[in-house]
């Protein structure tokens, strides 16, 4: 959920879109327009077959609207009654207590019937660190402790005592509780700290590797990670991995790079433009994920490369999916196979892309792409383990009931 | 100066400068660590026996995971006081070091000599912000931190040669342990309310302090003076916040006037 009226100029006036960003480039005015365009895409997704919606949480940022995902969630649980409700997700550490967010993806998974996907980052170091002030070298210790004390709400049925490092609390008792039992499917996004594997593999969570880079820089991080699921003893069902990409669908190659390429562009060029003292404060990452060398996706070579990308670069060095159909199934395919991925988070609406392109681009994809990457994994039909397990009979708010 | 190690009772290692000879002084560095080259140490040395202590995360030993808090850092500090054998030593502290040397005192105040604070960290005043260390870039860092730039540069990354990529992953490895350690009491604001306490420091207490401070500004010395109405304040004219390493001599001289008198 970008913000879209970034000035032109905005990388040369502005030290950064993250963090200490003028206030005076955001208008409430239009924010009303672009908050209500932006879920109404999601519905539209919701309409089209998408298996399911994702939002996420960002701090005063023009990168990304929600520094609040469940309340977007919770418009859409009421709009949509199919599709699952990703937020992927809320970043535990930040709250204060963390039961917080065991209540709210409560409420989420009941309002919407048991559709939530809950996502736990542990969060930027813009959002985590400078925005929401947390030491960074305890922020993962503090991560760790929330995701125990949220399990054990959403699990234990009698009220208990929990006696934390960071957070005490003589009686934890979640009301509402979720549907989805035990709990509701969880997905980890990381952005390429190694300690999140292991995490991922041993609780049987989705490991969401999110980062713009595309899927070939994604290939050699997705292969470490498949390697700690090999060597932790555990099934290599692709539904423990999945991928952000961004994807554009136009009839033609050529129209593609027409349509879409000025907004693909704004993004990598202006959304991206975090200052790099904001990127990565020192012990936020351990001296383990350093070691290996695995740098973060907003330090300077990064910055330098993304903002210099030509179209033909983006589409070329699998940064960006885009083309015909025939084009975006074929990258597509080859994508999810060579990473192994179960599920794909698909970003259509990116930079400042207008409504009508992202609808066009949307509904593209789910009729002429979709139905043919539905099938790519027939092995593992049977696992749901990874995935929402809606109730049979649930409300359909969105639809007219009761003379309503 | 000579090198040693140490352990204290909990069980952290710690690796020690010593030297020189006369009444204990005990040096506690700032967020940067302790430098290959300590000018302001080696003039101290010729009039105290000096004991410069790494904090864990500094050196090679690790156990910085055992220190999570302001108590937990004070603690270690007399635990290293008792693990080096000393009776009422003074202590000297810069930067952070300055700022857990006062918690130090006010927890044992008649457990030092003592105390000397060259711009310490530990108060906030919100007309006179202090820069986030945390977000500058390391050019940016060198600007805040010297008066003297160029000649920082090498204080501060002891000559590495960061086109070589394993000194540079070294470099990095070993800054994310030195300021994450440092940031448990120093981030995102660099005030754990020690300002609350001080009324407990009754030791003779000196406050060193540059006059051209980009880091910690003059204006906190005032802060500091407020709070400890006894204390003697040496202004260093047009010194920076690493005022120990850019004028040694007149630092020494305010800390052995100071140290030495009845």
């Amino acid at each position: 959920m970008p913000w879209p009226h970034l000035p032109e100029d905005f990388r040369q006036t502005h030290r950064s879109v993250w963090v200490d960003i003028d206030s005076r480039l955001y208008d409430p005015a239009e924010g009303n327009r672009v908050y209500h365009e932006y879920m109404d895409q999601l519905e539209y997704a919701d309409s089209l077959g998408f298996d399911g919606i994702g939002v996420n949480e960002h701090h005063q940022n023009a990168y990304g609207l929600m520094p609040s995902p469940n309340i977007i969630a919770a418009g859409l649980a009421r709009r949509t009654s199919r599709a699952a409700i990703a937020v992927i997700g809320n970043s535990i550490a930040l709250y204060n207590p963390p039961i917080r967010v065991a209540e709210e993806f409560a409420m989420l998974d009941v309002i919407s019937g048991g559709r939530l996907v809950a996502g736990f980052p542990v969060g930027t170091p813009m959002d985590t660190n400078f925005c929401y002030g947390q030491i960074p070298a305890l922020t993962r210790d503090k991560y760790y402790e929330a995701h125990e004390l949220i399990m054990r709400a959403w699990r234990e049925p009698e009220p208990f005592a929990f006696d934390g490092k960071y957070n005490q609390l003589r009686y934890v008792n979640c009301w509402p509780r979720p549907i989805q039992k035990p709990h509701p499917p969880i997905y980890i996004p990381g952005g390429g700290s190694i300690e999140t594997w292991d995490f991922c593999v041993e609780h049987d969570y989705n490991y969401s590797y999110l980062s713009y880079g595309g899927y070939k820089a994604g290939k050699a991080l997705l292969d470490g990670y498949w390697e700690r699921v090999a060597a932790l003893g555990k099934d290599e069902s692709p539904y423990r991995a999945s991928f952000a990409q961004v994807v554009c669908v136009a009839d033609t190659d050529a129209d593609a790079e027409k349509l879409y390429a000025e907004h693909v562009l704004y993004f990598y060029n202006r959304c991206l433009h975090v200052y790099l003292g904001f990127a990565d404060p020192p012990g936020y990452r351990t001296v383990k994920t350093i070691q290996s060398g695995k740098l973060n996706q907003f330090r300077a070579e990064n910055q330098r490369l993304f903002t210099s990308l030509s179209w033909k670069e983006l589409v070329d060095g699998g940064y960006v999916i885009a083309g015909s159909p025939a084009t975006v199934r074929e990258r597509m395919e080859h994508m999810i196979k060579d990473l192994r991925l179960g599920a794909v988070f698909l970003l259509f609406m990116i930079g400042n892309m207008p409504d009508d392109k992202v609808r066009h681009s949307t509904k593209l994809f789910a009729e002429k792409v979709m139905p043919q990457l539905r099938d790519i994994w027939p092995e593992w039909k049977q696992d749901d383990r990874f995935w929402v397990k809606p109730l049979e009979t649930r409300v359909r708010p969105e639809l007219p009931r009761n003379g309503r | 100066m000579q090198e040693r190690k140490i352990e204290t009772r909990r069980g952290l290692k710690s690796r020690v400068l010593e030297g020189g000879r006369g009444a204990p002084l005990v040096y506690f560095h700032g967020a940067g660590g302790l430098f290959k080259e300590e000018p302001l140490l080696e003039r101290l040395t010729g009039h105290f026996h000096v004991f410069a202590p790494e904090w864990p995360g500094y050196g090679v030993e690790g156990g910085e995971d055992k220190l999570e808090d302001m108590l937990d850092f004070a603690l270690h500090g007399w635990d290293v006081v008792d693990a080096l054998g000393l009776e009422r030593p003074s202590l000297l502290g810069h930067s952070m070091g300055g700022m857990i040397a006062a918690e130090m005192a006010c927890i044992a105040s008649r457990s030092l000599a003592k105390l000397a604070l060259v711009a310490p960290a530990g108060l906030w005043i919100d007309s006179l912000p202090i820069p986030d260390l945390f977000s500058m870039l390391p050019f940016e860092l060198v600007g805040a931190l010297f008066a003297d730039p160029k000649n920082g540069e090498r204080f501060l990354t002891g000559g590495i040669d960061f086109t070589n990529p394993d000194a540079l992953t070294q470099f990095l490895v070993g800054n994310a342990r030195r300021l994450g350690t440092a940031g448990k009491i120093l981030f995102p604001i660099p005030n754990r309310r020690v300002s609350k306490r001080l009324y407990r420091l009754t030791a003779p207490t000196l406050l060193v302090w540059g006059t051209a401070d980009k880091l910690i500004p003059f204006g906190y010395a005032a802060r500091w003076r407020e709070l400890l109405p006894n204390a003697r304040l040496a202004a260093i004219e047009g010194g920076a916040h690493m005022v120990c390493h850019e004028q040694p001599d007149a630092v020494a001289a305010e800390i052995e006037r100071f140290l030495s008198a009845p």
